[in-house]
């Protein structure tokens, strides 16, 4: 067992001329809620993209657990165990809520089903869409979305949609959660219930978590260590009261 | 209290394919067997069945995965050689003329899925439209390689033995069905989910571990079996199965039956492929030689249509005044440089797989009672 979820190892990208990550060395351990700020443009984005395999980074590699990650594909990266949200949301808008998590359910092993299977509709077709549907429904009312079930996902306002966006990725059964600006265009009271959710999650699930955010209300909140990041390079790195302290970390914000 | 639960599960739109479909084979059948159907009627229920076999698998590619493959008579192609020759082959030595067709129809449609294979692997691997420009290349390679090859009969085409033509044409119509209800309850499934949710972000899908892949080669390598299979019943039913009629123009007359019918809906490729092929035997006589060109060029008005109502912005006010669904679609004002959204036939995938499943306690009682049995 490794004793880190999370390494980054000199993790780095270059897009032509432009170092959207530089030299990034994030330890982020077990069941730990783990902040990544920083002005808009600083690279947080592009390191979720690094890690969940849509970018190839340049420089320095990752490990999940220990093992390295670095180069694999999307899809397997999420069987390894790593789930995100997007910072524009990403549901599957012409499909129902339930069926947004469903698909999240879809390679987990109890649920597994060949083509043919379900071509041929044998008895094992019935019994794992009949489970899934049941553990959807467990999942969509720990986010209060039961009620929504049948809906359009993209019929839903706007504080749903991004939790929805987390219970389809809870959904895949992560060891790490990555949620992009969860909170973005939420109002105070959504925000305040969104904060108890990912408490919540992290609790009941023992998760690993690492979110990015801008309302620093909600870093200060719920994060325990946080990892400043300014023009792709790391400013500040350590506890959340000490980091938000910081005189350097203020500048750069109030320099935003 | 039992008799009100049983008649909530029950909701005939639900089935209503099956049972049009059970009305259909039993007047077929009824009318053939007191001798009502001729010869020439059954000809043209057979053309009718290989139609609506290539409008449904190719729809599986074009409407439900959301590629675009111009090759389909190509698939049609080696299966109504290979399936011909295996044909002539085993009726050697085998009795039976249902195992021969059966077998005959298996092998053909195995051969065109495997041409669908290596066609898909590098084609599908690729973003953008080399899918379409593969397929269309594959299509005139096939038919012209077995134009030049001696064993298939070269330019003569390839003779096939006929079986007796009553019973092949039982045989066509089941086969028919079998096949409708495999591409139905492949889209109905977690499978048909994973594809729809493919088509409706590619990105997203990825993350959730969705090999993508993987259902992209799936989904083309079935419709290529499909088409390989229908090729099969083709050569039954002309007997003499020729290079010419696989061209690159039959494969477009297959995609216009999807875009008529509408992108991946099932029953929409059933009713356009009967009506144009029943038009087609019709118009055999009135468009011949140079007039047949006519037919091509009515083709091309009508996919250019298709693709200007489906993606030309000035559309979409009538768009939304034709259909209630317009206002089920969200205007996205997010400014996502990736809009996956391609075709705006925004299937209404959603609802073809509630069929299946109304609501959770609907489905729950219903897989109740399937384990019970
Ligand atoms: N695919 C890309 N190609 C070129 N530049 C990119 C790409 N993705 C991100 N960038 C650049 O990297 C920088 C960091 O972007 P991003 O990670 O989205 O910032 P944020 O911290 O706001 O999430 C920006 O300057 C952006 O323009
Ligand atoms: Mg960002």
């Amino acid at each position: 067992m490794a004793e880190y979820m999370l390494e980054t190892k000199n993790l780095g990208i270059s897009f032509g001329g432009l170092k959207a990550v530089q030299e990034l060395n994030l330890k982020i351990k077990k069941k730990e809620l783990y902040g990544l700020v920083g002005p808009n443009g600083a690279g947080k984005t592009t390191v979720f993209n690094i890690i969940t395999g849509v970018y190839k980074p340049t420089t320095g590699t990752f490990l999940l657990d220990g093992e390295e990650l670095k180069g694999k594909k999307e899809e397997v990266i999420n069987h390894k165990g790593i789930a995100r949200t997007f910072q524009n949301i990403r549901l599957f808008n012409n499909m129902s809520v339930i069926r947004n998590v469903m698909v999240g359910l879809h390679n987990q092993p109890e649920f597994r089903c060949d083509p043919f299977t379900s071509m041929f509709r044998l008895p094992k077709h019935f019994s794992s869409e009949k489970e899934m549907r049941e553990k959807a429904k467990e999942i969509l009312r720990i986010f209060n979305l039961e009620e929504e079930r049948n809906n359009l996902a993209c019929n839903l306002p706007y504080g749903k949609q991004r939790k929805l966006e987390i219970a389809r990725a809870l959904a895949t059964n992560p060891k790490l959660l990555l949620l992009d600006e969860p909170a973005a265009g939420m109002n105070p009271s959504e925000t305040q219930e969104l904060m108890d959710t990912i408490r919540f999650v992290r609790d009941e699930f023992d998760m690993t978590i690492l979110l990015i955010e801008h309302d620093m209300k909600l870093v200060s909140g719920i994060c325990e260590e946080v990892t400043v990041l300014n023009f792709g390079q790391e400013l500040a790195q350590g506890k959340t009261s000490d980091v938000l302290n910081n005189p350097e970390v203020i500048k750069a914000y109030l320099g935003d | 209290m039992a008799k009100s639960k049983i008649k909530s599960n029950f909701k005939i739109k639900n089935h209503l394919n099956y049972i049009l479909i059970g009305v259909v084979l039993v007047i077929t059948f009824i009318m053939n067997s007191i001798g009502e159907l001729g010869r020439l009627d059954r000809s043209t229920l057979v053309r009718i069945s290989f139609s609506i076999i290539l409008a449904v698998s190719l729809n599986l590619v074009v409407g439900f995965l959301g590629e675009l493959s111009l090759g389909h008579a190509g698939f049609m192609c080696v299966g109504a050689y290979l399936g011909g020759y295996f044909v002539n082959v085993f009726s050697g030595f085998i009795d039976s003329p249902l195992l021969v067709y059966v077998i005959s129809i298996m092998i053909g449609g195995l051969i065109s899925a495997f041409f669908g294979l290596v066609i898909g692997i590098p084609a599908l691997r690729l973003k953008g439209d080399y899918l379409a420009i593969a397929t269309l290349a594959f299509g005139e390679i096939v038919r012209n390689i077995f134009k030049n090859i001696k064993f298939f009969g070269a330019s003569q085409g390839l003779e096939t033995k006929i079986y007796p033509e009553k019973e092949f044409f039982i045989i066509t119509l089941i086969t028919v069905i079998v096949v409708l209800i495999l591409c139905q309850n492949l889209i109905r499934s977690k499978h048909g989910r994973a594809v729809t949710a493919i088509r409706d972000n590619e990105i997203a899908a990825k993350s959730m571990g969705i090999n993508v892949t993987f259902y992209k080669l799936f989904i083309f390598i079935i419709a290529a079996f499909f088409a390989g299979v229908a090729g099969v019943i083709y050569a039954q039913c002309i007997g003499q199965v020729k290079q010419e009629s696989f061209s690159y123009n039959y494969s477009i007359e297959i995609l216009v039956m999807v875009v008529l019918g509408g992108m991946g809906s099932i029953n929409g490729s059933i009713i356009a492929a009967t009506i144009i092929t029943y038009l087609n035997i019709l118009l055999q006589n009135e468009l011949s030689g140079p007039l047949a060109s006519v037919k091509l060029v009515v083709y091309a008005i009508i996919l250019i249509f298709a693709i200007l109502f489906n993606n030309a912005p000035a559309f979409n006010n009538l768009k939304n005044k034709l259909s209630l669904k317009g206002n089920r679609k969200k205007s996205k004002e997010k400014d996502d440089e990736a809009e996956w959204n391609r075709i705006d036939t925004k299937i209404k995938m959603d609802e073809m797989l509630s069929y299946d499943l109304p609501n959770d306690d609907d489905v729950n009682s219903y897989s109740n009672s399937k384990e019970d049995n």
